[in-house]
């Protein structure tokens, strides 16, 4: 963890500090639709990107905000949209034109209870495998999960980064807890920040294939307007992004919208270690959970028990080296989430090994507490 | 006159890449894309600065034929990725192209709410009063009465009237066409482009192969006499009593308004916030 110094501390809260993030990491255009608990971040960006020469728009709903959020990126500026369950609900129809047409953008899910209107005002974890299947057909996708006020904006930052290197969506998993909790954070200077852009063409006009793969399997991308003519469609296309029936090549395409993110593997499947070098028993947890989690290990220390954490950043693709190499070491492994199982789901998928995995669930609105966890612990 | 025309394909058709086209013989829908072509022609507009976005259906099938910066977007959200376009790029000329199902059934609320803020944009939707891609079911604009494949037993819901929907919602410029007053076409479309503010070119049109076949007009020709002697010039039309306009509708200029652009108003909003965050 960073240590705050005294000249960039700050009180924010979640919602607060992926404001910032979006900010630094170059966003000036959102799109969005009024709800709970995703809110705060459509009325700050609605302050903060004029001062910037930004964009904010509210839309008629969340379909419109990704249809809006698509259009401002291909026209060459980096775009978001923040919503919760209902709304990230809406948007998943454009959600797969991002994916299939290669258009970078981060979209914010502040979790809340559900299904539908559900619980407004409580955490959830619910939406996990919506984010990774939400929008219909096989598609790659990059989901990243928030823990803290400072990992809201670190991941934020992150998320464009990826969106932009592997021109695909990434999505935020936030929740209603890390939304709304206020802590003092140092927010690095923004030239201390690496920012990562789209690589656009230099080649002359006709020489652009718009959907090229380089070596990484990233087409480069030009923005309307920049002279290099070509077509977007959500229809399977060809390398020139014309609509195509052939199977040779709709193989080769979505193949490469695959190959793309798994030759990436190393660099998007993010994981935090704590206390895992001896570790016996582990728990394998993500978002607000995995804060409840972080203190539950150094009590189950106290205790004597040999405890570790993995705390998952990326959950799609799904970091099955970290967890494999967790499931390898110990014993058991507890997942707790506030949904019903489903990250432990995709952990047992992987669990080839001897190892016990146990989860943990609560889906009545509140947050898991670290003496829960630290109670299952001691009992595995 | 042949030879300008021929000159206007080599210009701007995308004819080494993705023809023949997927229309039926005696579709309106080329008519609609000729008075596009013309009207972009006599405005003297570079292709770089011109977005076509589409939505779904045969109409959305247009951008994949010419040389523009195109985009084909998801059903009834063209209005929406041109939102986002027109305002992070607002030097470009953004036109978006619509069926009459894809507008104003699926994309409906997107429809009158960009009539409502006012981009500059400009919507052109073709109505040919059913889905023709997917087979002649009934759409918003399907008239009383008539039959379509989900109204086999004749269609019991009321049309929608596009252009006027469009002038209650507030768009700055309304028109309406018909692919058999061609030439009228080309000049609403014209004035729609060169309209700032939120434009609407309603474009009645035929489809005998899923309209007219189980409405007893099955010929292209004979819907363009349907279109012709149902179309009343809006001048006309103000002179002439309710009942003897009960079956017609209007063609021409239905609304043209002066109204702040909302990239011109947007601009205020900056510089309003930048002079706050100084002080």
């Amino acid at each position: 963890m960073r240590t705050p110094s005294s000249k960039n501390r700050r009180l924010l809260q979640g919602n607060e500090a992926i404001v910032e993030g979006a900010l630094t990491a170059g966003c000036r255009f959102f799109a969005g639709y009024p709800i709970t608990p995703a809110s705060e971040i459509s009325e700050m960006l609605s302050v903060r990107l004029p001062q910037v020469n930004g964009t904010f728009i509210q839309m008629e709903d969340e379909i419109a905000s990704m249809g809006a959020v698509i259009g401002a990126s291909l026209a060459g500026i980096k775009s978001m949209t923040a919503t919760s369950g209902p709304g990230f609900s809406l948007l998943q129809e454009n959600l797969g034109f991002a994916c299939i047409a290669e258009v970078p953008c981060v979209v914010v899910d502040v979790m809340r209870g559900g299904p539908s209107t559900g619980l407004p005002t409580n955490p959830s974890q619910g939406d996990v495998m919506q984010a990774r299947w939400g929008t219909h057909g096989d598609h790659p996708i990059i989901v990243l999960a928030v823990s803290t006020v400072l990992d809201c904006f670190d991941i934020t930052v992150q998320a464009f980064n990826l969106s932009e290197a592997y021109r695909v969506p990434v999505i935020i998993l936030s929740d209603e807890m890390v939304a709304h909790t206020r802590e003092t954070v140092a927010l690095p200077p923004v030239d201390r920040v690496e920012i990562i852009d789209r690589v656009s063409p230099s080649m002359p006009s006709e020489w652009y294939v718009p959907y090229e793969g380089n070596s990484r399997g990233v087409p480069t991308m030009a923005a309307f307007g920049e002279g290099y003519r070509h077509h977007v469609t959500g229809l399977v296309h060809d390398v020139r992004g014309f609509p195509t029936q052939r199977a040779d090549e709709i193989q080769a395409f979505i193949s490469r919208l695959f190959q793309k993110i798994t030759q990436g593997f190393y660099e998007i499947q993010i994981t935090k270690s704590f206390m895992m070098d001896d570790a016996e028993v582990a728990v394998i947890a993500y978002g607000s959970v995995a804060r409840s989690a972080r203190r539950a290990m150094s009590d189950a220390r106290e205790q004597g028990i040999k405890a570790g954490l993995l705390q998952l950043i990326t959950l799609f693709p799904f970091p099955r080296r970290s967890v494999e190499s967790v499931l390898r070491q110990c014993r058991a492994v507890l997942v707790p989430e506030m949904n019903m199982g489903q990250i432990s789901r995709e952990v047992k998928r992987v669990n080839h090994f001897a190892c016990q995995v146990e989860k943990y669930n609560r889906i009545d609105g509140e947050l898991i507490r670290p003496d829960e966890i630290s109670g299952k612990l001691a009992k595995l | 006159m042949t030879k300008e025309v021929t000159k206007l394909i080599h210009k701007y058709l995308r004819h080494d890449k993705k023809f023949p086209h997927v229309w039926c013989p005696g579709c309106g829908n080329g008519i609609v894309l000729g008075a596009l072509i013309r009207a972009i022609d006599r405005l003297g507009l570079e292709k770089d600065e011109i977005v076509l976005a589409s939505g779904i259906g045969c109409s959305g099938r247009m951008p994949v034929y010419v040389d523009f910066n195109t985009l084909h977007t998801t059903h009834g959200r063209a209005l929406t990725f041109a939102t986002g376009i027109k305002l992070a790029k607002p030097s470009l000329t953004v036109i978006t192209l619509m069926g009459d199902g894809d507008a104003t059934a699926i994309g409906g609320n997107h429809f009158i709410h960009a009539a409502r803020r006012n981009l500059d944009l400009t919507a052109i939707i073709i109505n040919n009063q059913i889905y023709g891609m997917t087979g002649g079911q009934h759409s918003p604009t399907t008239p009383y009465g008539c039959y379509a494949t989900t109204a086999t037993y004749g269609h019991i819901e009321h049309a929608f009237s596009i252009a006027e929907l469009a002038v209650t919602a507030g768009a700055a410029f309304v028109a309406r066409g018909t692919v058999y007053h061609a030439r009228l076409l080309d000049e609403l479309i014209e004035a729609g482009i060169r309209k700032p503010g939120f434009s609407v070119v309603e474009a009645m049109s035929n489809c005998h192969v899923q309209f007219g076949r189980r409405n007893q007009i099955e010929d292209p020709v004979t819907m363009m006499k349907w279109l012709r002697d149902h179309a009343v010039a809006t001048e006309k039309a103000r002179k002439m009593k309710p009942d003897a306009l009960e079956d017609k509708f209007t063609i021409g200029v239905l609304a043209d308004l002066e109204k702040p652009i909302y990239t011109d108003e947007y601009q205020k909003v900056r510089d309003r916030a930048k002079s706050l965050a100084r002080q």
